[in-house]
C-alpha cells in the first residue's frame, strides 16, 4: 500500500481504489433516524392535530383551517430558515420580528408614496423590504464580527432599535397603504395555497439544499462546530458570519413584505413574540442551540408546532395568550433536551 | 544550499507572557525533526507561528531560502505546510471524511460546482482510501460524528487529514498522546514513510524514547529559545533531558 501523495491526494487515492476493494461504508441505521428531532416532532405535531380535532371535530380538521395554519407558519418559516443557518453557526438573531416590522413599514410607506397600484409598485415595495432587512442584518453582522459584541446583545439591541425606528417612521400608527395587487397576491395561488405559502416553501427548499449540499452550507456547520478549526482550515469565519446575519435580515425583510400581503397593513404591534416562535420552531426541529447541527427540513416541521398550538388554542376557545405561555416553556424544555443529548454524546 | 524551512529570532508575546523569546528552528526536506522542551517551553506556539495561525511579533521565516510571510493558515497551506495541532482542530459534529476536507471541499464539475455543490461521494471515497492506506479503521466510522469517537480515533482523523495534504512540511504536535501501543507504532511508521517521500516532518513529543527512535535530529526549546540541537544518532536521553531542563548545554548539531 502506498500513501496518497501530498497535494496529489486526488490521483493517488484514485490509483488506490483501483487496486483495493472499496472499504465497507456503514450507513446511518434506521434506529438513529427514528430518534431524530424532525421525526419525533412530526409525531408530536400529529398528536396535536389529533387532540385538537377530537375536541373540535367541526372546526379544527378542515381544509380552511389547515390553510390558515400554513399561512400563519409561512412568514415564520421564512425567518426560521435564516435562523437555522445562524443557530447552526452557533449564533442567534433575536431581532427578526422587529426587522420584519421595520421592513414592512418602509415597504408600505414607499408603496404608498408611489401611489399607483400595479406590479411595478409591488416589486419596488419588495426591493425596499429586502434592502431594509438586509441593512439591519448587516448591521448585526458587523457589530458581532468587527466590534465583537456578543450576538445575543447585538440582536437584543436591534430588536429594540428596529421596532423603535418603525414606530418613529409611523408615529406608532399602522400604515395601510398596501396596494391591492399585493393583497390579491396573498389571497390565491395554486393547489389552494396562497402564494405567500409558496414563497415560504421555495425559501425552505433553496435554503435546505444550500445548507445540505454546498460548500457554503458545510462551512456553516464547521463554524458552529469549531470556529477555530474552520479558521485554521482557511475559512473566513467573520466573513461567513456577516453573510449569515445579512441573510437572516434579508429573510426577515421578505417576511415583512409577505406579512403586508397577508394583513394589508403593517401590524406593528403583532410581532413581539415572532422570535419566540421562530427559535422554538428551529430548536424543536433539531437544530442545536450550541451550533454544529441542524437541518431546514427539521425547521419546517418544528415551526408548525407553535403555529398549530396557537391555532388550536383559539379554536378550542383557550385564551390565545396560553399559546405564548406554552411556547415559552416548550422552548426551555427543548433546549434542556438538546443539552442532555449533547452531554451524553460528549461523554462518549 | 538553503534549508527547506528556516525560522530565526521568532518572538511572540501574549500580553505580559512572552511565549517565544527569539526562537530559531530549521528543517530539511525528507528529515524527521523532533522538537522537544518542557511544558510551556513554547513548542505549540512555535508550531502555530510556522503554520500561519499566529503572527509572530518579530523574526523571519524562510522557505527554500526566500523570506516569506505566512499571514494565515491558507498562506501556510499554499507552501505545502500541514499541521496536527495539539487540540486537533476538528469539527466534532462532522464525520471524519468531512473533517478531512474542511476548507478544501471538492465540488461537482460544471455548473453545479460553480454553485458550490459538494461532491460528497468523491470526498468520502478519497478519505476512506486514505484512512485505509494509513492503516486505521476509520473507514468503518465514516458516518460517526468525530465527537462520539475515542480520543485515539480523533487523533487518527487529525493525523490522516494532515498527511493527506502535506507536501513540504508536516507538524505533529504531540500526535501520539492519546494513542494505544499499536496505533502509536503505526503513527511512527507513517512519520518515516511521509519523510521518505521528501516531506520535512516535525514531531513534538514528551516521549524521549520515541524521539530518539524516530527522529533524525532533535531541537530543544527552553523558555522560548532554542537551546540545543542534536543528531539523534549518538545522543542519549540524559543529554536531551539535560538540555530541556538547562542542566547541560548541548550544541552538537
Ligand atoms: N493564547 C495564549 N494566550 C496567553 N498565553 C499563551 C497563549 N498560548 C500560549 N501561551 C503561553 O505561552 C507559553 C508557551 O506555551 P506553549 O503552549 O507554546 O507551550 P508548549 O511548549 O507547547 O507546552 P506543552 O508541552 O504543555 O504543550 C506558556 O507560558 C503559555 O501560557
Ligand atoms: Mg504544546
Amino acid at each position: 500500500m502506498t500513501l496518497p501523495q501530498s497535494d496529489r491526494a486526488d490521483s493517488a487515492a484514485a490509483e488506490q481504489s483501483a487496486v483495493s476493494a472499496p472499504p465497507p461504508i456503514r450507513r446511518r441505521p434506521l434506529r438513529r433516524l427514528l430518534t431524530t428531532s424532525p421525526v419525533l416532532m412530526s409525531a408530536v405535531l400529529l398528536f396535536l392535530v389529533i387532540v385538537f380535532s377530537a375536541i373540535r371535530p367541526d372546526a379544527f380538521p378542515s381544509l380552511a383551517n389547515a390553510q390558515n395554519v400554513v399561512m400563519d407558519a409561512a412568514a415564520l418559516l421564512v425567518m426560521a430558515v435564516g435562523m437555522t443557518y445562524i443557530m447552526i453557526a452557533a449564533g442567534i438573531d433575536l431581532s427578526v420580528g422587529s426587522v420584519l416590522v421595520f421592513a414592512g413599514v418602509c415597504s408600505a410607506k414607499v408603496m404608498g408614496a408611489i401611489g399607483s397600484d400595479n406590479w411595478g409598485t409591488v416589486l419596488v415595495g419588495l426591493a425596499v423590504a429586502l434592502a431594509a432587512g438586509l441593512a439591519w442584518g448587516l448591521f448585526n453582522g458587523l457589530a458581532i464580527t468587527k466590534l465583537r459584541v456578543p450576538a445575543l446583545i447585538t440582536t437584543l439591541g436591534t430588536l429594540g432599535a428596529a421596532l423603535g425606528a418603525a414606530n418613529l417612521v409611523t408615529h406608532g400608527n399602522d400604515v395601510r397603504t398596501v396596494p391591492l395587487t399585493l393583497i390579491e397576491f396573498g389571497v390565491g395561488g395554486p393547489f389552494g395555497l396562497s402564494w405567500i405559502v409558496w414563497v415560504a416553501i421555495a425559501v425552505a427548499i433553496v435554503g435546505g439544499l444550500v445548507l445540505a449540499r454546498t460548500r457554503f452550507g458545510r462551512h456553516t456547520y464547521v463554524i458552529g462546530s469549531n470556529a477555530e478549526a474552520g479558521r485554521r482550515a482557511g475559512i473566513n469565519v467573520d466573513n461567513h458570519l456577516l453573510k449569515l446575519y445579512g441573510l437572516s435580515g434579508l429573510l426577515a425583510g421578505l417576511a415583512g413584505w409577505l406579512s403586508l400581503a397577508r394583513f394589508a397593513t403593517t401590524t406593528i404591534a403583532g410581532h413581539s413574540t415572532d422570535v419566540l416562535a421562530v427559535i422554538t420552531g428551529v430548536v424543536l426541529g433539531g437544530t442545536s442551540l450550541f451550533g454544529g447541527f441542524g437541518t431546514v427540513g427539521g425547521t419546517v416541521v418544528g415551526i408548525l408546532i407553535p403555529t398549530a398550538l396557537s391555532n388550536g388554542f383559539i379554536i378550542v376557545n383557550v385564551e390565545p395568550f396560553w399559546q405564548e405561555v406554552a411556547t415559552g416553556f416548550i422552548l426551555i424544555a427543548a433546549v434542556y433536551v438538546d443539552q442532555i443529548k449533547r452531554r451524553a454524546r460528549d461523554r462518549a | 544550499m538553503s534549508r527547506l524551512l528556516e525560522a530565526t529570532g521568532i518572538v511572540k508575546r501574549y500580553g505580559h507572557v512572552t511565549a517565544l523569546h527569539g526562537a530559531d528552528f530549521s528543517a530539511d526536506a525528507g528529515e524527521v525533526v523532533a522538537l522537544i522542551g518542557d511544558n510551556g517551553a513554547g513548542k505549540s506556539t512555535l508550531v502555530k507561528v510556522l503554520s500561519g495561525v499566529v503572527a509572530p511579533d518579530e523574526g523571519t521565516i524562510q522557505i527554500k531560502g526566500n523570506p516569506v510571510t505566512l499571514g494565515s493558515p491558507l498562506g501556510a497551506r499554499a507552501f505545502g505546510i500541514e499541521t496536527v495541532f495539539q487540540d486537533l482542530s476538528l469539527a466534532p459534529d462532522l464525520g471524519p471524511a468531512e473533517n478531512a476536507f474542511v476548507g478544501r471541499e471538492l465540488v461537482k464539475p460544471g455548473l453545479l460546482g460553480w454553485f458550490g455543490v459538494l461532491d460528497s461521494s468523491k470526498m468520502r471515497r478519497q478519505a476512506a482510501d486514505a484512512f485505509m492506506s494509513m492503516g486505521t479503521n476509520l473507514m468503518t466510522l465514516l458516518d460517526e460524528p468525530v465527537a462520539t469517537m475515542s480520543g485515539g480515533q480523533r487523533q487518527s482523523v487529525a493525523i490522516c487529514r494532515s498527511i493527506m495534504w502535506a507536501s513540504e512540511v508536516l507538524f505533529l504536535d504531540e500526535p501520539t498522546a492519546a494513542l494505544g501501543v499499536v496505533q502509536t507504532r503505526n503513527v511512527l511508521d507513517l512519520v518515516r514513510r511521509v519523510a521518505a517521500r521528501g516531506v520535512a516532518v516535525v514531531l513534538i513529543s514528551h516521549n524521549m524514547q520515541q524521539v530518539l527512535e524516530v527522529a533524525d535530529r532533535v531541537e530543544v526549546l527552553r523558555l522560548g529559545r532554542r537551546v540545543a540541537q542534536f543528531r539523534a544518532a549518538g545522543t542519549n536521553i540524559e543529554q536531551l533531558v539535560g538540555a530541556m531542563t538547562g542542566a547541560l548545554d548541548g550544541s552538537a548539531a
